[in-house]
């Protein structure tokens, strides 16, 4: 890793390590004046920047580069990146798991303030989406954007401060769920401090994606690329609005938004559901353009519909995001506009899924014999699958019955589990070969019990799920002859038990998946087996970079 | 069409603009407006702002996650209402920075919560939820009662919502820590508290030990003014301007 970087760039990783450094001492100090949790994040900063210090040093006198590393593509990022990835998805499963038995057994529990479903469900929901995809994301976009340009990066110290920065925030955010720091805004629950951090590693990310596109030698910029653009302007659009607070103090965690009630809400359901649309999948229909049809060894089946599919997208799902507030205090013609966004949406999220299963055409009978085909192919289902759900679970009568029920919950699942970590595992499982250099993953036969475990998990949670919502729903709103409600809110609760198991069990067999995933690449990566397979990687240009 | 594509596709910055525009133009619509358009929020001259003791509590219920679970809009449905009561209106959390609408109800809406159960219930229930509801399904929040509530710097906190739109006086905020102590302490002079939040300030100590302002004095003091710091709700529609 250090001995990667040029002399310069050790300079440069030295000084921000220190700066880092020092934050974290300001902060601890500043929070220990007050008793406030921002002390503990302060000692966390700082041993996550002597840490690295301390990796730097060890490696600094270690000869540059050669010269020779610019005929090839920079791939350490990415590989360390799906190393990460995968650890927070067992992580961030086992949480998730956790807390769907605390829901069936709410003992299940160690007596102490941080285990509790509060604390415990945005660890969850966090460690997931940021943790888990936001590092699938980095490292596949690193991989895709060299390759689709034909260029490697530009330099060897920015793709390394997006990706250890990245972490950082999400280690910030999750371990201050445990402790009680939160605003309380759903998926967007970090505070002030780790959210400045993010914007400056977000503001390097994309600076970086910039430089590589101007960079590339191929005249135009592949449909991935767009996708992976999308996501990081649109996501750091959302993630400065929705996070315009004033803090207490400086010397203290708590903030409050610079919104209040039905702007703030309406604010916070932008970006809710534009999170969903541009981190969960513009990110992710990135990773499906590029390693769908590799895999596959077709081109994608249509240049027309990957246009209308994606200026589709990105138009029409901001304004989505007032379909959550159905029936509230929220004006109607909000309401009513989120509501009708939605529905059209459909036309686009299809146009994305069709265009991925067209693509398979001719390439079926790998779909059937290639596991990792089958996680793409079977992720883009569930896109279709879960987006014509939101558009039908937008429209206002129906969100009447689903809204506040475990409807929602199944949905998500269906988008996060068949959608989002079946394309990331089918990602991922394509590229590991390619990366390290290997004929094949270690056991494509555990590839094969990875998709069933996923599937079957997928399917019973999603299942339970729509089950216990719409009897929820229903219970909710049953009147008895006499004109009066009949069952109690406890009644719906008591109601719902069998499916919270089963829910628990489908989520089980997903995490034990994952981690049957995580002893593959592993092998992967430590067992070389075989000639290396021969890649098909666009060639890069030889001294195309000028020594810098 | 698509020549034009073509031609935007060969340009990364002309991509980036490009996207960032398309993106822009649904939340500017939808979002703009309800800052501009003055019946987004009905006006109440009589709502109450939290006092220091509710404002900590809310923090509390925040900080706990309590959210998660537990909605606080009543929806215009016929069913929410007889279950909960008259439905939600945008001015109930013209204060409440950031709002705490919720989206899943794993427990029941809280948005009228307070003055429904007495506080030893609520005591009780957030120590030992299955105490109360055999069948509830919610975490223990025991240590509560013996942790004790830090109000020294709540007048931070008072300045900081000044800033961003509660009516927060200086007076307000120059006494919150002896306020929140004041407002779970009736035997001590509650007279500048009355005074600064108004006669229906609910004065007494929630948690049912006098020695020690904890945080569940802060939660259920909360909880029982939640769905009460406006009557605009319960008024007939007529009175709405």
């Amino acid at each position: 890793m250090v001995s990667g970087l040029t002399v310069s760039e050790r300079h440069w990783s030295m000084a921000i390590l220190v700066v880092l450094a020092a934050v974290g001492l300001a902060m601890a100090a500043a929070g220990a004046g007050r008793a406030d949790p921002m002390q503990a994040h302060g000692f966390i900063v700082l041993l996550f920047s002597l840490g690295f210090l301390c990796v730097l040093l060890n490696g600094y006198f270690a000869p540059e580069p050669s010269e020779t590393r610019l005929e090839s593509y920079y791939d350490d990022p990415s590989k360390a990146g799906i190393v990460i990835a995968m650890a927070w998805a067992v992580f961030a499963m086992f949480i998730g798991d956790w807390v769907a038995w605390l829901l069936a057994f709410p003992d299940l529990t160690f007596d102490a303030a941080w285990s509790s479903f509060g604390r415990l469900r945005p660890v969850h929901t966090t460690g997931i989406i940021f943790g888990f995809g936001g590092n699938a994301l980095i490292a596949t976009s690193f991989h895709v954007m060299q390759r689709t340009s034909r260029a490697r990066m530009p330099d060897q110290f920015s793709p390394w401060f997006v990706l250890i920065g990245y972490n950082l925030f999400c280690l910030l955010a999750v371990t201050g769920y445990f402790m009680g720091i939160t605003q309380s805004k759903e998926y967007a629950e970090p505070e002030w401090y780790a959210d400045i951090w993010l914007v400056i590693v977000w503001v390097t990310y994309l600076l970086l994606y910039l430089r590589t596109l101007a960079r590339r030698k191929e005249p135009h910029i592949y449909v991935a690329n767009w996708y992976y653009l999308a996501f990081i302007l649109v996501v750091a659009i959302l993630h400065i609005v929705n996070n315009l607070a004033v803090p207490a103090s400086f010397a203290g965690a708590k903030s409050y938004s610079a919104f209040s009630g039905v702007q703030d809400a309406m604010t916070q359901w932008w970006y809710g559901h534009n999170a969903v649309a541009f981190f969960l999948t513009a990110g992710f229909l990135g990773m499906l353009y590029y390693y769908l049809p590799k895999r596959a060894g077709r081109p994608i089946y249509s240049y027309r519909m990957s246009i209308i599919g994606f200026w589709g997208i990105t138009f029409f799902y901001m304004w989505a995001g007032s379909h959550h507030l159905h029936y509230t205090a929220l004006p109607q013609w909000v309401q009513t506009l989120g509501m009708t966004f939605s529905v059209m949406l459909l036309v686009p999220s299809w146009i994305a899924a069709a265009n991925a299963l067209l693509t398979l055409n001719g390439a079926w009978h790998k779909v059937r014999d290639d596991a990792t085909l089958r996680f793409m192919m079977m992720a883009a289902v569930f896109y279709g699958l879960s987006t014509f759900e939101g558009s039908f679970m937008a429209i206002r009568s129906v969100n009447a019955l689903s809204h506040y029920t475990d409807w929602t919950i199944g949905h998500v699942h269906a988008g996060a589990m068949g959608w989002v970590a079946l394309i990331t595992f089918g990602s991922i499982y394509a590229v590991v070969p390619w990366l390290w250099k290997r004929e094949r993953m270690y056991s494509p036969a555990l590839v094969e019990v990875h998709f069933w475990l996923a599937l079957a998990g997928t399917l019973i949670y999603v299942f339970a799920m729509w089950n216990s919502g719409i009897i929820q729903g229903l219970m909710w709103r049953t009147y008895n002859d006499s004109g009066t409600l009949t069952y109690s809110f406890l009644d719906s609760m008591v109601a719902m038990h069998p499916y919270y198991v089963a829910r628990a069990i489908g989520g089980l067999l997903f995490l034990i998946g994952a981690i049957v995933g995580c002893y593959n690449i592993w092998m992967t990566i430590r067992r070389p087996s075989g000639a290396p397979a021969p890649s098909d990687d666009a060639p890069l240009p030889a001294n195309l970079q000028p020594a810098e | 069409m698509f020549g034009t594509h073509y031609r935007i596709e060969r340009k990364s910055i002309a991509l980036a603009v490009a996207i960032m525009v398309v993106a822009s133009i649904g939340g500017l619509i939808e979002i703009a407006p309800l800052f501009t358009i003055d019946d987004t929020v009905e006006s109440d001259p009589d709502m109450r702002v939290y006092t220091p003791l509710e404002l900590a509590g809310r923090n509390i219920y925040i900080r706990e996650g309590c959210y998660a679970c537990h909605s606080q809009m009543i929806r215009t449905l016929q069913d929410e209402v007889e279950r909960y009561g008259p439905y939600s209106l945008a001015v109930e959390s013209q204060y409440d920075h950031p709002m705490l609408w919720g989206s899943k109800r794993t427990g029941p809406d809280l948005a009228r919560i307070g003055g429904k159960y007495s506080d030893q219930w609520h005591t009780a229930h957030l120590k030992n939820p299955r105490d109360v509801v055999p069948q509830s399904i919610m975490p223990r929040y025991n240590w509560l009662s013996e942790s004790q509530l830090h109000a020294k710097h709540l007048g931070d906190d008072l300045r900081a919502l000044r800033a961003v739109g509660v009516p927060y006086t200086d007076e307000m905020i120059e006494n919150a820590p002896a306020d929140a102590v004041a407002q779970a302490s009736p035997d001590d002079d509650t007279a500048g508290l009355v005074k600064r939040y108004g006669e229906a300030t609910q004065v007494r100590s929630f948690d049912g030990d006098k020695r020690t302002i904890s945080e569940m004095d802060a939660l259920v003091a909360y909880l029982q003014i939640l769905g009460k710091l406006s009557d605009a709700a319960h008024q007939p529609p007529a009175l709405k301007e």
